[in-house]
C-alpha cells in the first residue's frame, strides 16, 4: 500500500446526508471479479441526475470528497471504496461514517477524516464560493486546507499510523503467527468445523 | 514495510475501551475475551480469532486473488464454508445463468473453492442458500463463537450468542490467510424489551421499532445485546430476524444470550456437538450470559405490550411508523438534517405527508431475504394467505432462504398454499432484497418487502420499498394496500 502523507486536489461538496454504500455503488455493479475498474460505477444512479455534483465540469477531476453525515452506512461492500478510489478520490470527509466502510477505507489507502457538521458546512460554503478549487489534506497535521480556511479532522491513531507508513494488514498479523498457532492448540474439541461434512 | 515501525500511543480522543478492567462481564465481552490471540498495546487493535468464516460469490473473488498474488494458502479450510446466494437465479436454476457477469462470479467462486480446498454448496445443492440461513441450519452457528462474512447481515448469527459481524473484502482475505482479525473492542448496548407482544406483532416489528427509536446510526460502534422477557419468548427464527437488522441501526453486531430455546434448536443438527461433547458445550454455553452486575455502555428500553405492526415510509430503515399511523410531515421535524432527509425520501417514495399508511397501494410483495425467509417466516405468511387469492395486479414472490427451507416448506404443503394464492414459489437466494439477479422492481414500482433495506434503488432502480413483517406482507398481498393481519382476519374467505 502506498503511504499517505499529503494530498492536493479538487474538493467536491457532496451536500447529502446518509449516503449509504448502495448509493455509492449499486448492487448491479458488484458482479465483477476484479479489484479495479469501478470508476464508472461510482454513484451510478445519482450521476444520472444532470445536476449531481460530479456532473459539473469543475468537479469532474475531484479527489477529495466533503460529504454530509452518515457517509458509507449499510452494506459491507468494499466495492464502495474501490469505486471512490478508481474514480480518483484519495480522501473523504464527513461528520460520521459507517463503521464497516471506514474500516475498509483504511485498508485501501482511502483516508476517512471526521469533521464536525458546522465545519463541514463552512467547507461547503467555501467551495460554493469558488467551485473547483484545490484543497490539501495533510495527514501528519490532520488538517484539510483550502485557500483562507484550514479545518482539523479526526482519525484514529492506529489507522493514521498505518496510512502514513503504508502498512499491509496481513503482513502485520503474520508477525504474530506463533501466537495464532498457540491459540489454536488451546481451542476446545467441540467447537464447530465445516470439514468433514457433518451428519445429523 | 519495515519491522522497526511501531504503533502509536492511543490518542486522547480515542473511543477505545478496555473490557479487561471490568470483572463482571457482558455476553459480548466474554466472547471477545475468549478469542483474544493478542491484546493490542499502545492503541493497536486486539487480534481476535475467528471460529467460522462464511464465504459467498460477491465479496470473495478479490480476496482469493490477493492470496494467489502473495502465494498464501487458506489457513483453516475446515473453519470456512462457501455458498452461492447473492446473484443466483430463483427460477430455471437447472439452466445456465443467463447474465454473463453473474455466471462469471459464480464460476470464479467454484474455481476458488476447488483450488483452496473450501467446502462449497453450489446452486442446486440441498444445502445451498442465503449464507445466513445456511450457517444456522447446519448447526455451524453456535453460542460463544466468532463468525464473520463479507456481508453486513452477518449480525444474524448473534441470535445464538455468537459474536458475528460483516467485514469487507480485504478482511475476508485477512481471515482466509490468518483466521484472525485485528479489531478494536466494541462498546456494549443493552436493548431490553419487556412484556408480551400482541397477536400479529412479531420480531420484525420489534427491530423496526428499535431502529426508529435509536436511529440508523444509534448503534454505531456498539454490539447490541437484546434482552428481556419479550426476547426470551422469541423463537430462534425471531431472534435471527432481530439480530439480522442490528446493522440497520449502525451496529456491527447484535446478540442474544443462549438459553434452552437455543440449545433445542441446535441439538441434532449436522454440525452440533454430539454425545459427551454436547454436554461440555452446553455447560460452557450456559456461562455466557451477561453477568447480573455487568455494566453496559448504553441502555435502551422498549415496552413489548405497546408495540404495533411497523412499516417504513422512507428510504432508510429508521424512517418507520406504526401501520395504523400516517406518513409524517417533514415540516414538523426540528432537526434540519432529519427534515431534509425526510423531504428527499418522500419525493423518492412519491408520498404526501399525512397519508394514512394503510391507504398506500403496492405493486409487489416480496417474501424472502436473510431477515425473513426461514421456515417459520414462510409458515407465518402461509397462515394468513391460506385459502385466499392475492389482490389483482399485485405481484407476489415467495423466495425461501435456502434449498433446505424450500424442501421443508414443500413437505408441509406450503408451496401449494402459495401457488393457490397466486404467488410465485421460487428457488433460494437473496433475490429481490438487493436485486443483483433478475428479481428487481421496475422504476416507480412499490413493494411491501420482508427484507432489511429500503434504500433508494435497492430493489431495482427507482423501486420503492416498504419494510414489513411476513404477516403484514401477507395481509398486504391480499388487500393490495399496506395492511395488518387483523385487517384480513375478519374477512370471509373467497
Amino acid at each position: 500500500m502506498e503511504p499517505f502523507t499529503t494530498h492536493t486536489g479538487v474538493a467536491v461538496p457532496l451536500q447529502r446526508s446518509a449516503v449509504d454504500t448502495d448509493q455509492i455503488i449499486p448492487a448491479v455493479y458488484l458482479k465483477r471479479v476484479t479489484k479495479t475498474g469501478f470508476d464508472d460505477a461510482l454513484f451510478a444512479h445519482l450521476r444520472q441526475q444532470p445536476d449531481f455534483v460530479l456532473n459539473r465540469p469543475e468537479y469532474v477531476r475531484g479527489s477529495i470528497l466533503v460529504a454530509g453525515p452518515d457517509f458509507g452506512t449499510g452494506s459491507s461492500r468494499e466495492h464502495a471504496v474501490w469505486a471512490l478510489r478508481d474514480y480518483g478520490f484519495r480522501a473523504v470527509f464527513s461528520p460520521r461514517f459507517g463503521d464497516i466502510f471506514r474500516g475498509n477505507s483504511g485498508k485501501q489507502g482511502l483516508l476517512t477524516g471526521v469533521i464536525p457538521e458546522p465545519e463541514i458546512e463552512r467547507v461547503w460554503r467555501a467551495l460554493a464560493a469558488q467551485p473547483g478549487i484545490e484543497a490539501t489534506v495533510d495527514l501528519e497535521a490532520q488538517t484539510l486546507a483550502l485557500p483562507g480556511l484550514a479545518v482539523p479532522f479526526e482519525i484514529d491513531a492506529y489507522t493514521r499510523w498505518r496510512l502514513l507508513e503504508g502498512l499491509d494488514d496481513i503482513g502485520l498479523t503474520l508477525r504474530d503467527e506463533t501466537r495464532i498457532t498457540e491459540f489454536e492448540a488451546g481451542r476446545e474439541a467441540w467447537r464447530p468445523t465445516t470439514l468433514p461434512i457433518g451428519t445429523p | 514495510m519495515t519491522d522497526s515501525t511501531t504503533a502509536p500511543a492511543a490518542s486522547a480522543a480515542s473511543t477505545q475501551r478496555t473490557p479487561s478492567t471490568r470483572t463482571a462481564k457482558t455476553l459480548a465481552e466474554k466472547v471477545w475475551d475468549a478469542h483474544l490471540v493478542k491484546r493490542g498495546e499502545d492503541g493497536a487493535p486486539d487480534l481476535i480469532y475467528i471460529d467460522l468464516h462464511l464465504v459467498h460469490e460477491v465479496t470473495s473473488p478479490q480476496a482469493f486473488d490477493g492470496l494467489r498474488a502473495e502465494g498464501r494458502p487458506v489457513r483453516r479450510p475446515d473453519l470456512t464454508i462457501a455458498t452461492e446466494d447473492h446473484n443466483t437465479p430463483t427460477v430455471d436454476i437447472d439452466k445456465p445463468i443467463a447474465d454473463i457477469t453473474s455466471r462469471t462470479q459464480i464460476e470464479t467462486l467454484r474455481r476458488n473453492a476447488a483450488e483452496f480446498g473450501i467446502r462449497l454448496h453450489p446452486l442446486g445443492d440441498a444445502e445451498q442458500g442465503i449464507v445466513h440461513v445456511v450457517g444456522p441450519q447446519l448447526g455451524l452457528t453456535q453460542p460463544g463463537i466468532t463468525v464473520v462474512c463479507g456481508d453486513s447481515h452477518t449480525s444474524t448469527h448473534g441470535a445464538f450468542g455468537a459474536m458475528a459481524f460483516g467485514i469487507g473484502t480485504s478482511e475476508v482475505e485477512h481471515v482466509l490467510a490468518t483466521q484472525t482479525l485485528p479489531l478494536t473492542p466494541f462498546k456494549t448496548m443493552a436493548i431490553t424489551v419487556e412484556g408480551t407482544l400482541k397477536p400479529g406483532v412479531t420480531a420484525k416489528d420489534v427491530i423496526l421499532a428499535v431502529i426508529a427509536k435509536i436511529g440508523t446510526n444509534g448503534g454505531q460502534g456498539y454490539v447490541l445485546e437484546y434482552r428481556g422477557s419479550a426476547i426470551r419468548a422469541l423463537s430462534m427464527e425471531g431472534r435471527m430476524t432481530i439480530c439480522n437488522m442490528s446493522i440497520e441501526a449502525g451496529a456491527r453486531a447484535g446478540m442474544v444470550a443462549p438459553d434452552d430455546t437455543t440449545f433445542a434448536y441446535l441439538k441434532g443438527r449436522p454440525h452440533a456437538p454430539k454425545g459427551e461433547q454436547w454436554d461440555q458445550a452446553v455447560a460452557y454455553w450456559r456461562t455466557l450470559a451477561s453477568d447480573d452486575d455487568a455494566v453496559f455502555d448504553a441502555e435502551v428500553f422498549l415496552d413489548a405490550d405497546e408495540l404495533e405492526p411497523f412499516v417504513t415510509w422512507g428510504t432508510n430503515p429508521g424512517q418507520g411508523v406504526t401501520l395504523a399511523g400516517a406518513v409524517p410531515d417533514p415540516a414538523s421535524m426540528a432537526d434540519p438534517q432529519q427534515r431534509a432527509s425526510a423531504e428527499r425520501a418522500l419525493e423518492y417514495m412519491d408520498l404526501a405527508p399525512g397519508t394514512p399508511m394503510k391507504d398506500i397501494r403496492v405493486d409487489a410483495v416480496f417474501m424472502g431475504s436473510c431477515t425473513n425467509s426461514r421456515i417459520e417466516d414462510l409458515r407465518a405468511f402461509a397462515s394468513i394467505v391460506k385459502g385466499r387469492r392475492k389482490a389483482d395486479g399485485v405481484r407476489v414472490m415467495v423466495v425461501p432462504g435456502s434449498a433446505r427451507v424450500r424442501l421443508e416448506a414443500e413437505a408441509e404443503g406450503l408451496d401449494k398454499v402459495f401457488t393457490d394464492f397466486g404467488a410465485e414459489w421460487r428457488f433460494a437466494g437473496c433475490s429481490m432484497c438487493l436485486g443483483m439477479n433478475p428479481d428487481q422492481l421496475a422504476p416507480g414500482e412499490r413493494c411491501a418487502s420482508t427484507s432489511n433495506r429500503n434504500f433508494e434503488g435497492r430493489q431495482g432502480k427507482g423501486g420503492r420499498t416498504h419494510l414489513v413483517s411476513p404477516l403484514v406482507a401477507a395481509a398486504t398481498a391480499i388487500r393490495g394496500t399496506l395492511s395488518s393481519p387483523s385487517d384480513v382476519a375478519s374477512e370471509v374467505l373467497v
